[in-house]
């Protein structure tokens, strides 16, 4: 204690500047705040609190035993359209991610407007929920799986285009310059220069974003969209829990049989 | 000859991505008259279009208190659900991981973050709001589940890939469990911890706004109401304010990260605006 008291006063160390702690003390005051104001506002009916362990017992009594007889009438027809939607969905919005992609890679379009316009299309396509994108189709469209199919697609486009044009961007500009220098079309560049160099990174994107589409596509039958939600919905509102309990059973098999499908395509092909 | 015909063509095309094309395409006619998607609903669909669109606008901001309020309690939702599931997926995300944790820790959490994220945050909202009725509460509830598996799964996979020398270092001057974790492996996945956070913050605020679809609070129980009624200006109003907070949310995540993991000041915010941005890419 005596050596460090006469030793010579260094200055203090900080890991961070008096600015950098100022800023992360300002995050931890805004959180703070948030959590405080939001937990004193928010309208929690204790009633409904209090009832809740007899509800979740109510609840589980009225959904086994499970019904299976109606998978054989509704589930499996809808379950199967649940498919469809996310596949088809998923096609289409690899279809119309490729050119905004494309026009978002700076290195492809070195046209600053382009890419800056190509990334508001993926920036709002992302923005909007796919639960929200199915409204706007069914308020077009009508009911169904049309509007279903093009929720998932205009949904998935922002994420499907900006993960290829970072891919693009991310492609190595040696091949494409010797394919230039010999001359090479456009299209040639494209197909033996750019293609080969994110062809993997484009399937794993493909296969990432139908396994999502699957687990998204099953509720959109909850607004019209199509589905195993439109069951499941159908269901809710006829109080019928034992058959809710199929279908919730069914979308967790699909989900999962979905997730192993796309890790066994992953290992085997990319 | 043979030789100079075998090397005639250098990019050798294999049959295999014809046949797969021709497939896709089977499948898709199929798929299709399956689901009776034709062209002539889409061409009667277009022909809506335009009215649809000429009934969405002008937003009609006349309800604005009903809007804000809905928006409030999204954001109370959010915020409520995010507190929760980060406290909850901490302890279960670290019993999770495999190089800190005997066998029988690790597979019960496992179970848990794997049942957390087996159902989409609205499905699990509807069996909330049966359990403990119509309101924020169950929005708060589902949207924890969905935190819950979501960090727990990540933090897990961010705990299993940090390097044992740290945490050997501070096993060996004879700290206790805590100090090292404490010292060994919270300073190594703080910031990729920081980038769940804010990623999850975001997610839940896009969530929040759609729960209300099956009635467990916040704006989108006023939007599926408005959209039931045709009510279609204020349905556009109400939309525009969710991608307005859904901006704005993103832009507080990105600011959060910038201060946490690029260690920015507030003077660079107002200095250089634009930050390096790091992504998680949404799901």
């Amino acid at each position: 204690m005596a050596y460090a008291a006469n030793a010579p006063a260094y200055p203090a160390w900080n890991r961070f500047t008096r600015g950098q702690r100022l800023a992360r003390f300002v995050v931890y005051l805004v959180i703070v705040a948030a959590i405080v104001v939001s937990a004193q506002s928010v309208e929690i009916i204790p009633e409904f609190l209090a009832d809740a362990p007899e509800q979740v017992a109510d609840l589980f009594a009225r959904m086994w035993p499970v019904d299976w007889s109606h998978y054989e009438g509704s589930v499996h027809s809808a379950l199967m359209e649940t498919i469809h939607i996310a596949s088809l969905g998923t096609l289409l919005a690899l279809l119309l991610a490729l050119p905004v992609g494309i026009l978002a890679a700076h290195n492809l379009v070195p046209f600053t407007p382009v890419n800056l316009l190509a990334k508001l299309i993926l920036v709002s396509s992302r923005s909007v929920n796919s639960l929200v994108w199915a409204l706007l189709f069914v308020g077009i469209f009508g009911p169904g799986a049309l509007a279903g199919t093009l929720a998932i697609a205009f949904r998935s486009i922002g994420f499907v285009g900006k993960l290829f044009g970072e891919a693009l961007e991310e492609a190595q500009a040696g091949p494409v310059e010797a394919l230039a220098a010999a001359g090479a079309p456009w299209t040639s560049r494209m197909t033996f220069g750019y293609w080969p160099q994110v062809r993997p990174a484009f399937w794993s994107i493909a296969l990432f974003r139908w396994d999502i589409n699957v687990r998204e596509s099953a509720v959109l039958g909850l607004v019209g969209a199509g589905g195993i939600g439109m069951a499941l919905d159908a269901a809710l509102n006829l109080f019928q829990w034992d058959r809710v309990a199929l279908i919730l059973i069914a979308i967790v098999i699909i989900v999962i049989v979905a997730e192993i499908v796309v890790t066994q395509v992953r290992k085997r092909v990319i | 000859m043979t030789t100079v015909a075998a090397s005639s063509d250098p990019f050798p095309r294999s049959v295999w991505p014809k046949v797969a094309g021709i497939l896709l395409a089977v499948y898709v006619i199929y798929a299709c008259a399956q689901m009776e998607i034709s062209w002539e609903r889409v061409e009667i669909g277009l022909h809506n279009a335009a009215h649809f669109f000429s009934r969405l606008f002008p937003p009609n901001f006349a309800r604005w208190e009903l809007l804000v309020k809905g928006l409030l309690e999204s954001l109370q939702i959010a915020v409520l659900a995010s507190t929760l599931g980060i406290v909850l997926a901490l302890p279960i995300g670290l019993a999770a991981a495999r190089n800190l944790m005997p066998v029988w820790v690790t597979w019960p959490a496992r179970i848990v973050i794997v049942m957390a994220r087996s159902f989409h945050p609205v499905i699990v909202a509807i069996l909330f709001v049966k359990a403990v009725g119509f309101g924020a509460l169950a929005g708060i509830l589902a949207l924890t589940v969905a935190s819950i598996g979501f960090i727990g799964k990540l933090f897990t996979e961010a705990i299993e890939e940090i390097s044992e020398k740290q945490v050997e270092a501070v096993r060996a001057t004879g700290a206790p469990f805590a100090s090292v974790l404490w010292f060994g492996v919270l300073p190594q996945v703080f910031s990729r911890f920081i980038g769940f956070a804010t990623y999850q913050l975001d997610s839940n605020l896009r969530n929040s706004t759609m729960v209300g679809i099956v009635g467990a609070g916040g704006i989108g129980g006023t939007l599926f109401a408005a959209f039931q009624r045709f009510d279609y200006d204020y349905v556009c109003a109400i939309l525009i304010s969710i991608i307005a907070l859904i901006m704005i949310g993103e832009l507080l995540a990105s600011a959060v990260r910038a201060i946490f993991i690029d260690n920015a000041t507030l003077r660079d915010f107002f200095r250089r605006g634009a930050t390096r941005e790091r992504h998680l890419e949404e799901d």
